[in-house]
């Protein structure tokens, strides 16, 4: 009974424990980040391997999304009358909500995934630990330019991916199921605000990139040095920043279009 | 080689997204320069104001002049007051315009009609439009007809 309760406590500790090392991670990585010049190649780097070859799922899920969202939306609305609202309907769902969080999904599971495993198999191969004998930081040369590429590619995505889906939208009920195009854009204009809509999605994202590459490099940083733990780190990255991203939606809904 | 490709693939990849927020600001939410059009406030009092919004639009003529831009009830009349801002450039309103609380599509989105008087003096920053006609609620008016139609029975 007593031994349960100490387990108990231990696991808590443990959590504040690995909560206070991901904090001292993220703060190390923001802190390394004055240095441009050496860093700025690495960056680039990382943003081609988190953002550019991401783009292609990104793309295409956007583009079906955007396609269902119109076949689904225009059997409702059509049995309204209103089919010429779907303009709308489909751009403040992909802005405000599918845009950001599928897109935050997805990148948890290419992007998240990799970097979790990248970095664990470098902790695991002893890389890192080398990397400090010769005097170089690992976290500024290898999680710095990681977490701020995952910083700025994940809203690019998530706008590429409202874009794209909007598009595929009109390509669905424009030219497909022959809704009006002049009232689909006009209605769609005059429904989306860019303060409100666009811009709260774009937060959205940005929170969402922030806290994915977070916890997937602070998985592969305080992976355990096997390949047990490697395959469980980068498990645990997606299913923690999938529920990450899906509870943090619910709070940012609430406060910016909820009656907080 | 192989750098430049990358960095190739990179810039590629940010001018996408730079795309992507130009197409969402001009053609999906339909930015313009008008947001920021200067405006004179202008207020009236309505019975009731059943369901408008703020940013809800001031029109004349089915044509947007401006955007609701504040609601609130006056405690001494108890009547909503409802303050709107109409674009500068419509500044030949006469002071006995008329304004209604409309309902777009007879379902949708409520807004406010102007209709222009015959006074010669115009609407001005503060001004009160004082011929106002209130919301059409429908279940005051189902109420009403229920009502007739019991009462017309013998």
């Amino acid at each position: 009974m007593i031994e349960r309760i100490a387990a108990l406590g231990r696991s808590g500790l443990d959590i504040l424990e690995a909560m206070g090392r991901s904090g001292m991670v993220l703060f190390h990585a923001l802190w390394a980040w004055p240095n441009v010049r050496t860093s700025f190649p690495l960056l680039v780097k990382q943003i081609y391997a988190v953002g550019v070859l991401s783009m292609v799922i990104i793309v295409v899920s956007g583009l079906f999304i955007g396609m269902v969202l119109a076949l689904q939306g225009y059997n409702i609305l059509n049995r309204y009358g209103s089919e010429q609202a779907l303009g709308q309907m489909v751009a403040l769902t992909l802005l405000r909500e599918l845009g950001p969080v599928v897109t935050a999904l997805l990148f948890a599971g290419r992007a998240g995934s990799a970097l979790t495993a990248e970095i664990g198999l470098m902790k695991t191969t002893e890389q890192l630990a080398s990397m400090e004998m010769i005097g170089v930081d690992p976290l500024r040369r290898i999680v710095s330019p990681r977490f701020w590429a995952g910083f700025i590619c994940m809203p690019t995505l998530a706008l590429i991916f409202s874009s794209v889906g909007v598009l595929g939208a009109y390509a669905v009920g424009v030219l497909w199921l022959g809704v009006d195009g002049g009232s689909f854009w006009s209605n769609m204009q005059g429904s989306v605000e860019w303060g409100e809509d666009v811009m709260n999605g774009f937060i959205k994202s940005v929170v969402f990139g922030v806290v994915v590459t977070w916890i997937a490099v602070f998985q592969g940083y305080d992976t355990v040095p096997t390949s047990e733990g490697i395959s469980r780190s980068t498990t645990r990255t997606v299913v923690y920043a999938s529920l990450a991203v899906l509870g943090l939606d619910f709070i940012l809904t609430a406060v910016m279009f909820g009656e907080l | 080689m192989r750098g430049r490709t990358l960095e190739l693939a990179v810039g590629g990849f940010m001018l996408i997204g730079l795309l992507a927020i130009i197409f969402l600001a001009l053609r999906v939410s339909g930015l313009s320069m008008n947001s920021s059009e200067e405006t004179y406030r202008v207020v009236a009092k309505f019975e009731n104001i059943g369901g408008l919004t703020v940013r809800a639009k001031v029109t004349m003529a089915g044509v947007t002049i401006g955007r609701v831009s504040n609601i609130y009830l006056d405690k001494e009349d108890f009547v909503g007051v409802v303050e709107m801002d109409i674009y500068k450039q419509f500044n030949n309103l006469s002071s006995d315009a008329s304004a209604a609380i409309l309902t777009a599509g007879g379902l949708g989105e409520k807004y406010i009609g102007l209709i222009q008087g015959a006074e010669l003096d115009n609407l001005t920053d503060g001004s009160e439009i004082y011929d106002t006609q209130s919301a059409l609620v429908l279940e005051d008016l189902i109420a009403k007809f229920l009502v007739g139609r019991v009462s017309d029975e013998p």
